[in-house]
């Protein structure tokens, strides 16, 4: 084969192989990119059900209801909104009424959010970026009520036995 | 006083660095072997200076002086010996120091493998140990600038915060050593290609002379990932082995860049074609590395394990991502050879390895993308956008399937010459072993599409793998072969092993992705529960105390199958992190794993509880994962196979010119 041929070829497998992962890539990205929701922007933007999500804000105190088989309810709010959880499996460590948390999951038809996952949350002051940033829009955002990861040294105060 | 002394042993192996880069820089300029010696002096002792750092870091956190910030903040008395040295690198700035020292030792070696003799490629070493002096020199730079390990606090507070309870595990006190040998390892790789460009070297030369620390970097680079993958497998407790995090994705970039690079330095050094390709792909692996470092410290990807968050730093590393990546590209640009290699045929081994090399980039470019899209989407619309596994499932897997189905036949055909497709006939019973596996996993285990069509790829690696092998061993049957086997030089079991590898792998991952099971179950004392296809009765729930931590240990008696045995899953509380962890109990039965995790009791996060009675309740997660065993089996494969292709090559210098420097 001459070598402009070989060439010619090697740019044309290129550009096709390009193409179909360009293909599968941007099909792959409308189908599966889930964005960030707070309890206001459920209501601000009508969120369809069926809408895969992500969703962040407080467990609002006093709605938490657990059942013997897994099953578990609570809200999420971010103090102005609020939007029913439903969710079947183990709740992660320190998971609080008060609390900041995310779940992953996709809205059911009544409007309330069925979640499929819970992001577990590492230590005790930690609070996750995306709520602390819903809050402070909504105008809730208290420090003291969680204070996010490296904003305090975290060594100091030891409560040890 | 010990952590005045690791900072002045840090500023002198910062200074020897330095003089590494200018001595080799003269010695490669001026031929001049004396300057060599001098170089590979000061590379030497720059190892030893920062190993000295390192040391006085790790007395440091043996004493549990907490008057040196990382210490108060990593560590506590009570914590056991091992973690105290683990400790020394599981934060950011320790973890940069050890950065440092792997860096300057991969100086060191690169500059002692030049041999003695004046040659072109003395000089190339040469080059290439003086261009990693520069990259020591910078990383050293940013560490006393930007990340001081050895910084003080005034006042000395009298306790430490312990390191985070996640990383006192075994296998995360070996994985950032080893994550690092091969993160590391891709700047020497980088520097071979720059050193390379500024010398204009003859292809073949410089392919065979850095081919060695592209295998090297890219083993270790596997072993790293696979100890992390198994971490996070039994020590997060979510029952995966892979999210598809920012953290992960960050490693896995470099690895395929880099296998991509393994094997079109194969061709460079064997044919002389691809040597630009080879430079831009040695290049955007170490870029990769780096961008990686960004990505992981910096925190501006939120990830479910960043630790040691920065954005300052994370200026700092970008910097010297830019610094790399326009310094690396804007050489090329100016010294590419620009010629073509060799001509080939399409259906000849340089055609096949160019696909596989598309196949290997243009999946890291997805990887790539899907990794940076919530950045991109944070910048331009402003909306939080997270990229999950099913972005990565349907793009990745997909691309990379077309490579490993390729991968038996590129490894039979002959360099160059189209020679027809009767060198691929040993490969018909690859069909079959493939239709074998696909019928044996839909029938014998119900297997959906995505877990058969896997197997059927696993069976069609491993036949290939086989081939390959019997064909190194230069039998006219099976059995002579087999006689044969053990005259099969290393490098020729590196192909083999990486390949057949991969095929144990894929069958593990497609099996475990696909057929996983996951259920939750809530049990009181005596009670007893399904889940995972066995049955769970819970005996009890018994406290003790470890060194620096409270256990909640259930007792569990399994019945499953035939068999009852016990399982004991824990959860802790470490107190002076003041964060809880889970230690899951795992049984392996007949390759797939029953997986316990132990939840808080049920009601203990607040809110009402609804059930028929009011005992206690635990809450348990079971899962069964098939074939998870082979995921790190595969993977540990593949690293021997890198391992042998490296040690082959290091005993072929050495045995074939004696006269040269012993390696």
């Amino acid at each position: 084969m001459k070598k402009s041929n070989q060439r010619l070829i090697s740019i044309a497998v290129g550009l096709a192989a390009v193409g179909a992962a360009a293909a599968l890539t941007l099909n792959g990205l409308r189908d599966t990119v889930t964005y960030f929701y707070s309890p206001t922007d459920v209501y601000a933007k009508q969120v369809q059900p069926g809408t895969k999500a992500r969703l962040g804000g407080l467990v609002e105190a006093g709605s938490l209801v657990q059942k013997a088989d897994g099953a578990v309810m609570f809200n999420i709010t971010d103090n102005a909104q609020t939007v029913p959880v439903s969710y079947r499996g183990l709740l992660p460590d320190l998971f609080r009424e008060g609390q900041g948390v995310v779940s992953e999951g996709e809205f059911g038809p009544d409007g309330h959010f069925i979640a499929a996952r819970i992001l577990a949350k590492h230590d005790e002051t930690y609070m996750p970026k995306e709520v602390v940033d819903a809050l402070k829009k909504s105008g809730e955002w208290r420090p003291e009520g969680g204070v996010p990861k490296g904003a305090m040294p975290s060594a100091m105060p030891a409560s040890a036995p | 006083m010990i952590a005045e002394i690791g900072l002045l042993f840090a500023c002198a192996a910062f200074g020897l660095s330095i003089g590494q880069a200018l001595l080799l820089t003269q010695a490669a300029r001026k031929g001049d072997s004396a300057l060599l010696a001098s170089g590979r002096w000061a590379a030497g002792l720059a190892s030893i200076f920062a190993l000295l750092a390192l040391l006085a870091l790790i007395a440091a956190f043996l004493r549990s002086d907490f008057s040196l910030a990382i210490v108060a903040h990593n560590s506590h008395p009570n914590k056991p010996l091992i973690y105290k040295i683990a400790g020394a690198w599981g934060n950011h700035e320790g973890s940069m120091l050890l950065w440092c020292l792997v860096a300057c030792v991969y100086g060191f070696a690169s500059a002692s493998r030049a041999p003695k003799d004046g040659s072109d490629v003395a000089w190339l070493d040469a080059r290439a140990a003086a261009v990693q002096g520069v990259i020591s020199s910078l990383s050293f730079a940013y560490l006393l600038l930007a990340s001081n390990p050895f910084a003080r606090l005034d006042p000395a507070p009298l306790r430490g915060g312990d390191l985070n309870p996640l990383l006192q595990d075994p296998a995360l006190a070996l994985h950032p050593p080893i994550l690092y040998m091969g993160y590391v390892g891709m700047s020497v790789v980088y520097a071979y290609a720059i050193a390379g460009l500024w010398s204009r070297a003859e292809p073949k030369a410089w392919a065979k002379a850095a081919r060695p620390w592209a295998l090297a970097a890219w083993s270790f680079l596997t072993v790293g990932i696979t100890l992390g993958a198994y971490w996070a497998y039994y020590e997060l407790g979510w029952g995966g082995w892979w999210f598809w995090d920012p953290v992960e994705n960050a490693s896995f970039m470099p690895w395929l860049a880099g296998a991509a690079l393994i094997h079109s330095l194969l061709v460079t050094e064997r044919r002389g074609a691809f040597a630009d390709w080879s430079a831009i792909l040695a290049i955007a692996c170490f870029s990769l590395s780096l961008l990686g470092a960004f990505l992981v410290r910096s925190g501006v990807i939120t990830s479910v394990h960043a630790f040691a968050l920065d954005p300052e730093r994370g200026i700092w590393i970008l910097v010297l991502l830019g610094l790399a990546t326009f310094g690396g590209f804007g050489l090329f640009a100016w010294r590419a050879r620009g010629e073509p290699g060799e001509p080939f045929a399409m259906v000849s081994k340089e055609g096949f390895l160019l696909i596989n090399n598309l196949v290997l980039v243009v999946s890291c470019a997805t990887v790539l993308l899907g990794t940076l899209f919530p950045l991109i989407s944070e910048a331009v619309t402003g909306a939080t956008a997270s990229v999950g596994p099913p972005y990565f499932n349907a793009t990745f897997g997909p691309i990379l399937a077309l490579g490993l189905i390729l991968a038996p036949a590129g490894v039979l055909l002959s360099w160059r010459r189209q020679i027809g497709w009767t060198s691929l006939r040993p490969l018909l019973g690859g069909v079959a072993l493939a239709l074998i596996f696909a019928l044996a996993a839909i029938i014998g285990a119900s297997a959906p599409w995505l877990a058969a069509s896997c197997a059927a790829l696993a069976g069609w690696l491993l036949w290939g793998a086989g081939v390959d092998l019997h064909r190194r061993a230069g039998g006219k049957t099976f059995g002579e072969s087999l006689k044969n086997v053990r005259r099969v030089p290393l490098r020729g079991w590196a192909g083999v092993l990486a390949h057949a590898g991969l095929g144990v792998f894929t069958l593990g991952a497609g099996v475990e992705t696909a057929m996983r099971q996951e259920t939750t179950i809530a049990l009181a004392v005596g009670e007893t529960g399904a889940a995972g296809g066995a049955q769970f009765r819970l005996d009890g729930v018994e406290t003790s105390e470890g060194p620096n931590y409270y256990i909640d240990r259930a007792r569990l008696t399994v019945t499953d199958g035939g068999a009852t045995y016990a399982m004991a899953p824990e959860r802790r509380y470490y107190w002076a992190a003041r964060t809880p962890t889970t230690e899951v109990a795992i049984r392996d039965t007949f390759g797939s794993d029953l997986y316990v995790a132990f939840g808080e009791p049920v009601g203990a996060s607040g809110g009402k509880v609804e059930a028929a009675d009011d005992k206690p309740r635990w809450r348990f997660r079971v899962n069964r994962n098939p074939l998870i065993g082979y995921i790190f089996g595969g993977a540990a494969l593949i690293a021997l196979g890198g391992f042998c292709g490296l040690i082959g090559r290091l005993g072929r210098r050495t045995a074939g010119s004696p006269a040269k420097a012993p390696v």
